[in-house]
């Protein structure tokens, strides 16, 4: 690695802007990436950006590994919504494997997938309320983002890479406490959200730092391939969960909220309200676990014993389950051949899995789509001309994740 | 859907004839081929043609097949048609010696990144891409870790055994 590490750009010197380096450990980027900006006083002429500062190859690492290995690597893009990258994945691998799961694996999924999806974007709105000056509003709802982190902790263990289910269902069944938290937090959110609310929507020096601030048409952002609530803000109503629905979705009722400027003020709108929608999903949702009855309400995975582990206790007094056992934790299971491609409505938008199996036991290329990666091109577009503050404020809500951006 | 997979394939038959070949449906999505000297032109005829109307870019990536003679490397291209809810998927091939093929910045703003990062790991070289520069890797690498040719590392391997730190 030799000195021309430092670039200085073209005519540096006797120059009239000013280069700032934003990043890349910068506590205003949340998150290891780098901008090169150019200012003329405060305003920005323009941006450069530096990202795979935490590259870890995960797309090579998973063509040594089999399925259930993989989900790990999924877990650490974007980890702020971690088990709907986990879910996204089982969805693609029981779509390659044409697994079908019971309607009580789907709902439960949901739930998990919703809860995720809310602490998401519970993140990233009182992020930009911490970029626009306000700190209570983050302190505040962090503490309930601690709730759901609970709930993942009483189904699978842990809290932020959570490895939570597996091909064709769940690891073990949701416990009564599990239930309990979740209760707990569709009891004590609302009112929390609703002051948060209050807090921000309608705040002067809030809607002034924000409204007009970073905006994207929705011609411009289609062609830069966003999805997700960025790319509703714009005004297009695309969501996964409606266009392609997985894990039972349809038979959920909801709005999908778009908004028309696609300025930070309507990202933090659109989240918001997605919030809400997220609410509602997860009461239907639980509504529908309950009236399962006799065996059914116990059934929380599919019936496949090539790759879903064997209970403990099985194992240690079946020969079968043994066997299975033996196999799947050593790898020694042939994937089908196949290419697939399956996309789930993440935190940030089109979180797409591309499988090919050549039939081997591990995949021969698979590549995740990342919507962070994708949309964090338009940032420079989004920023240009407008002063250096607005910048910082531009990136938190587009909820940019290093994570995910660099997979 | 009000757009089927026979329809999209019979509009590109009309248009671009024996060019475009290999139609398959795995799990439904219409899948094909297509020269790689014609691969912008499949692409604007699917972007700018009235009924068809693949205006969003999905997904881009490339793989690699070493043991396809002068067609190792394919790049793919996921395709979405908003309005009718329809996804498609096209390759073209090319070969490791010449990996030429033409850029998709012209049409989608969004490919440029996705073409960064498949030149990136796979050596693509895109013609006409207004920054072809490495994105994730640094800039000093010299080869395309994606490449098969670059196994990952046996697990069993002995010969890297260090005294104090183990494996």
């Amino acid at each position: 690695m030799s000195d021309h590490h430092i670039n200085l750009p073209e005519g540096s010197i006797g120059k009239q802007t000013t280069t700032l380096n934003l990043g890349p450990t910068h506590p205003a980027t949340h998150g290891v990436f780098q901008n090169v900006l150019e200012l003329d006083g405060e305003r920005i002429v323009s941006a450069d950006s530096t990202i795979g500062y935490i590259h870890r190859a995960f797309e090579k690492i998973a063509e040594r590994r089999p399925l259930y290995q993989i989900t790990t690597l999924t877990d650490r893009l974007n980890y702020c919504s971690s088990p709907i990258n986990n879910m996204g994945w089982h969805l693609t691998c029981e779509k390659l494997l044409g697994v079908k799961t019971p309607k009580r694996v789907d709902y439960l999924r949901i739930i998990i997938m919703e809860l995720a999806r809310i602490s998401d974007h519970l993140i990233c709105n009182s992020i930009v309320g911490v970029d626009a000056g306000a700190y209570t509003g983050f302190l505040y709802l962090m503490q309930y983002r601690e709730l759901i982190y609970e709930i993942y902790e009483e189904v699978c263990g842990s809290r932020l890479t959570t490895n939570i289910g597996r091909i064709g269902g769940f690891e073990r069944n949701f416990t009564p406490k599990a239930f309990e938290k979740l209760e707990k937090f569709l009891k004590e959110y609302p009112p929390v959200l609703r002051e948060f609310n209050n807090m921000f929507k309608r705040n002067r020096i809030f809607m002034e730092r924000t409204i007009g601030v970073g905006p994207i048409s929705a011609e411009r952002a289609k062609n830069y391939g966003f999805t997700g609530p960025n790319l509703r803000a714009a005004g297009v109503d695309y969501d996964v969960r409606v266009h392609n629905p997985y894990s039972s979705y349809e038979d959920m009722e909801f709005n999908v909220p778009v908004g028309s400027t696609g300025d930070c003020y309507d990202r933090f709108l659109v989240r918001d309200q997605e919030m809400w929608q997220s609410l509602s999903i997860i009461e239907q949702a639980y509504r529908k676990v309950q009236e399962f009855s006799g065996a059914e309400s116990e059934v929380y995975h599919a019936n496949i014993p090539e790759y879903y582990l064997p209970e403990k206790k099985d194992v240690y007094t079946k020969m079968e389950a043994l066997i299975w056992h033996f196999k799947i934790i050593m790898g020694e299971i042939d994937i089908p051949p196949g290419e697939v491609y399956m996309s789930v409505e993440g935190g940030n938008g089109e979180l797409g899995f591309y499988l090919i199996s050549d039939g081997g036991r591990t995949p021969y290329r698979l590549h995740f789509r990342r919507p962070c990666f994708v949309y964090y091109q338009a940032y420079e577009e989004l920023v240009k001309g407008s002063m250096l503050s607005d910048a910082i404020i531009t990136m938190s809500s587009l909820n940019l994740i290093a994570g995910e951006m660099d997979c | 859907m009000s757009l089927s997979n026979d329809r999209i394939k019979e509009r590109l038959a009309e248009r671009f004839g024996e060019q475009v070949s290999n139609f398959a449906e795995p799990y439904g999505m219409l899948t094909f081929e297509a020269p790689k000297d014609q691969n912008l032109k499949v692409m604007q005829f699917l972007y700018e043609d009235e009924e068809l109307k693949f205006r969003f870019l999905t997904d881009l990536q490339a793989v690699h097949y070493p043991h396809l003679q002068e067609r190792e490397l394919a790049v793919v291209y996921h395709l979405h048609n908003l309005e009718d809810n329809s996804r498609i998927r096209f390759k073209v091939f090319t070969s490791t010696a010449t990996p030429d093929v033409f850029t998709a910045t012209k049409l989608f703003a969004g490919a440029n990144w996705m073409e960064r990062e498949t030149y990136d790991f796979y050596g693509v070289n895109f013609i006409g891409h207004p920054n072809l520069k490495r994105i994730l890797n640094v800039d000093e690498m010299d080869y395309f870790p994606m490449r098969k040719e670059f196994p990952l590392e046996e697990q069993t391997r002995v010969d890297k055994d260090d005294e104090m730190f183990g494996r």
